[in-house]
């Protein structure tokens, strides 16, 4: 059946809740009104306000509150209802949530899930497209996960809730409403999976969460022009899956990084660390990437400049130094 | 099970009492002993009763031993065997009326300066002091002994009291968690979510302000200026109560009421001790910058364990056998601390990446091949 992904997610939750009574759903507007994007939609109605329900507009309560359940018996998912309004809860993440197996030499693990709908491409206004993945991935104890298609959407979201750590679940916004064929309940790949989407053996693209569909539109277009490329959605950011990315880019020789965030310090930045660490003697090129520009999310009217377009990735395939020209782009030490 | 609707009705007291007056604390800390341990002039101890003369003694005991205790923290603070201890000496009657006030299958929520509290919660001294010895553990089972891991972000602890005690009351249990923080915690945002977040669910959670006077070297008067701490508790629909944090009796008499009224279904309670840090805020500090020394010794003339003393005393509840008796027990405990602590502290640089996850990731893994290799060179 077709299903979009919000959907997914939504369903997601409904089976994990009606398997396993510990499994909670709490947040701002999550109740009667579903989530402003609806994810929750219908399972106050099915679960009672118990089960799903809203709390006060407080984000750092709010995942307090969930550290205090999952260390008493219970598996919270909560939701942070926008990327830049989870800030407010960011010390909790941090110094608790992150923290607290380490901190009690195994004792006390946290089997809690925070969703996260992040990122641009849905025209929103400030504070509302914020690529915060990197904050996250960068606190050792968090898991940190994030679906671009419909059936990871639902299986990465039930592992979540399963998962005895807690796990930082980001929801690209502009990908609730993609549609596939899906028959629910599904499950792909564990956590700690890379998966590639699409084989090829001239480059390898690696993106995740919102810029996967952007790279396979990309290997689309240069497939057309007869240049094969691998598209790796990497679905985990922690756990990451080396062994996954290696063996695509040591086979292609040459990639490019597609990430919506900005680039500096940010995720995409590891990716490349981690694949020249990896794959030196393999590459034919610099690792490139494809990033965001390392300004604030920019207004409505201005944010096809920032997100990752399928021209701005093939630009960067063409200089992946197929005729053995140095990179123009980078000749100069600075700027 | 209640409904969230059943949740959100409004903490009304019998008897009509309009809900915001019934919700202040009152106009003079609950007291029972005057500052010498003589009974407290008019009827200070409002509605509240004299503890019994049994808990009287068992506290009388934990705070001579959690007093011996502390200072020998401190001393091995000084030569070096603990890397930094922030002692809770002169609060010795909210350490031990707090944990006295508990059940065993209620929950407890300390701060750094709480060691004193796990000591009469029956933690190992040595796994007591775990963290403050240098490790990167609280060094005990939180689960097994129903008390969460020292809390070191101020107030960051109190939303995960309200969760774990909401937890309990959705599965029927009638577990209290009780909370404690300083007056310097009262200014973090947390505090305040935490205290609206158990009233909106009406969650049994007990919050022990501990107001010592200071927040290392702040006073009191640069974190508010309410007419109390307790009086933060009506902006949320939370009782509040103020205590001579240096009188035993009250401060075991106002716990216990708190914290049976939460079990009972009264929802939260805010509880403010008034009480001072007669030592520096840790073996770093130097307090001479910022307070002087006449007010410490004025508040050590109001000493809890002396004023508690005398109570039991004039009333013939207490005998030079059994002072001689306690302050015996605390040496001795105080000699087994100074012992098993005179051996360095042992640990596996392999088991850092050990509890980071339940499993660790791949990464973790190679990091933790990669630094044995480095240590077998």
């Amino acid at each position: 059946m077709t299903v979009t992904m919000g959907k997914a997610l939504t369903a997601a939750l409904r089976d994990a809740m009606r398997e396993d009574d510990t499994v909670l759903m709490f947040g701002e507007d999550v109740g009667p009104l579903g989530g402003v994007f609806r994810v929750t939609d219908g399972l106050a109605a099915e679960f009672g306000e118990d089960r799903c329900f809203d709390t006060p507009l407080a984000e750092s309560g709010i995942v307090g509150l969930a550290v205090g359940m999952a260390m008493n018996g219970f598996r919270p998912v909560v939701e942070m209802q926008f990327d830049a309004f989870a800030y407010p809860a960011f010390e909790q993440i941090a110094s608790h949530v992150a923290k607290m197996r380490n901190r009690t030499r195994g004792a006390v693990g946290l089997p809690m899930v925070i969703r996260v709908p992040y990122a641009g491409g849905i025209g929103g206004v400030e504070h509302h497209s914020d690529s915060s993945e990197a904050y996250y991935a960068h606190t050792p104890g968090l898991k940190v996960v994030t679906p671009s298609t419909v059936a990871d959407a639902y299986s990465l979201l039930r592992e979540a809730i399963a998962d005895p750590d807690p796990v930082v679940f980001m929801e690209p916004k502009k990908l609730y409403w993609a549609k596939d064929e899906v028959s629910l309940p599904v499950r792909t790949e564990p956590f700690g999976r890379a998966v590639v989407r699409v084989p090829g053996s001239d480059a390898t693209l690696l993106a995740y969460g919102p810029a996967v569909p952007v790279a396979l539109e990309a290997a689309s277009a240069a497939a057309a022009e007869g240049l094969s490329l691998e598209v790796v959605d990497l679905r985990t950011l922690v756990p990451f899956d080396d062994a996954t990315v290696a063996a695509s880019v040591r086979k292609t020789g040459r990639c490019v990084v597609v990430a919506e965030a900005s680039g500096f310090a940010g995720v995409s930045a590891e990716i490349v660390a981690r694949v020249q660490e990896r794959c030196f003697h393999s590459l034919a090129a610099p690792v490139l990437r494809v990033a965001g520009w390392d300004v604030p999310f920019p207004p409505p009217v201005l944010e096809k400049y920032q997100l990752p377009g399928v021209d701005r990735v093939l630009d960067a395939v063409d200089r992946l130094q197929f005729d053995d020209a140095p990179d123009p782009r980078f000749l100069a030490v600075s700027p | 099970m209640t409904t969230q609707a059943e949740h959100r009705m409004p903490a009304v007291l019998p008897g009509g009492v309009p809900p915001a007056d019934a919700l202040l604390p009152s106009a003079e800390p609950v007291r029972f002993l005057d500052d010498d341990g003589g009974p407290a002039p008019g009827d200070a101890h409002g509605r509240y009763e004299r503890p019994s003369t049994e808990l009287l003694r068992r506290a009388y005991d934990a705070m001579v031993l959690g007093r011996r205790f502390d200072a020998q923290a401190t001393a091995l603070t000084k030569q070096g065997r603990l890397a930094v201890y922030p002692s809770s000496r002169g609060q010795e009657a909210g350490e031990i009326g707090a944990v006295l006030a508990l059940r065993e299958t209620d929950w407890l929520f300390p701060t750094y300066r709480d060691t004193m509290a796990l000591i009469a919660r029956g933690i190992d001294p040595v796994e007591a002091l775990t963290l403050l010895r240098g490790s990167w553990h609280c060094g005990y089972d939180p689960m097994a002994t129903r008390t969460a891991p020292q809390c070191t972000p101020l107030a960051t602890h109190a939303p995960h009291a309200v969760g774990v005690a909401y937890a309990a009351r959705r599965r029927g249990e009638d577990t209290v968690a009780l909370v404690l923080i300083g007056d310097g915690g009262t200014s973090e945002g947390d505090f305040h979510e935490a205290l609206n977040f158990a009233a909106v669910f009406h969650v049994p959670v007990v919050f022990l302000v501990q107001n010592n006077g200071f927040a290392i070297s702040v006073p009191v008067s640069r974190q508010t200026a309410a007419p109390s701490l307790a009086h933060k508790g009506v902006g949320y629909g939370v009782r509040g109560e103020r205590v001579d944090g240096n009188d035993p009796l009250a401060m075991l008499a106002v716990l216990t009421d708190a914290v049976e009224s939460a079990r009972a279904g009264g929802g939260p309670v805010l509880v403010e001790a008034h009480t001072y840090r007669v030592e520096p805020h840790t073996n770093a500090d130097d307090d001479g910058r910022y307070r002087d020394h006449d007010e410490v010794a004025a508040w050590k003339r109001r000493d809890p364990i002396a004023r508690l003393e005398a109570h039991l005393r004039s009333a013939g509840e207490l005998t030079d056998d059994d002072v001689a008796a306690a302050g015996a027990a605390a040496e001795a405990f105080a000699a087994d601390v100074r012992k098993r602590l005179s051996e360095e502290p042992v640990g596996d640089p392999a088991e850092l990446f050990a509890h980071v996850f339940a499993t660790p990731t791949p990464q973790l893994r190679e990091q933790a091949a990669w630094l044995a290799e480095e240590l077998a060179r």
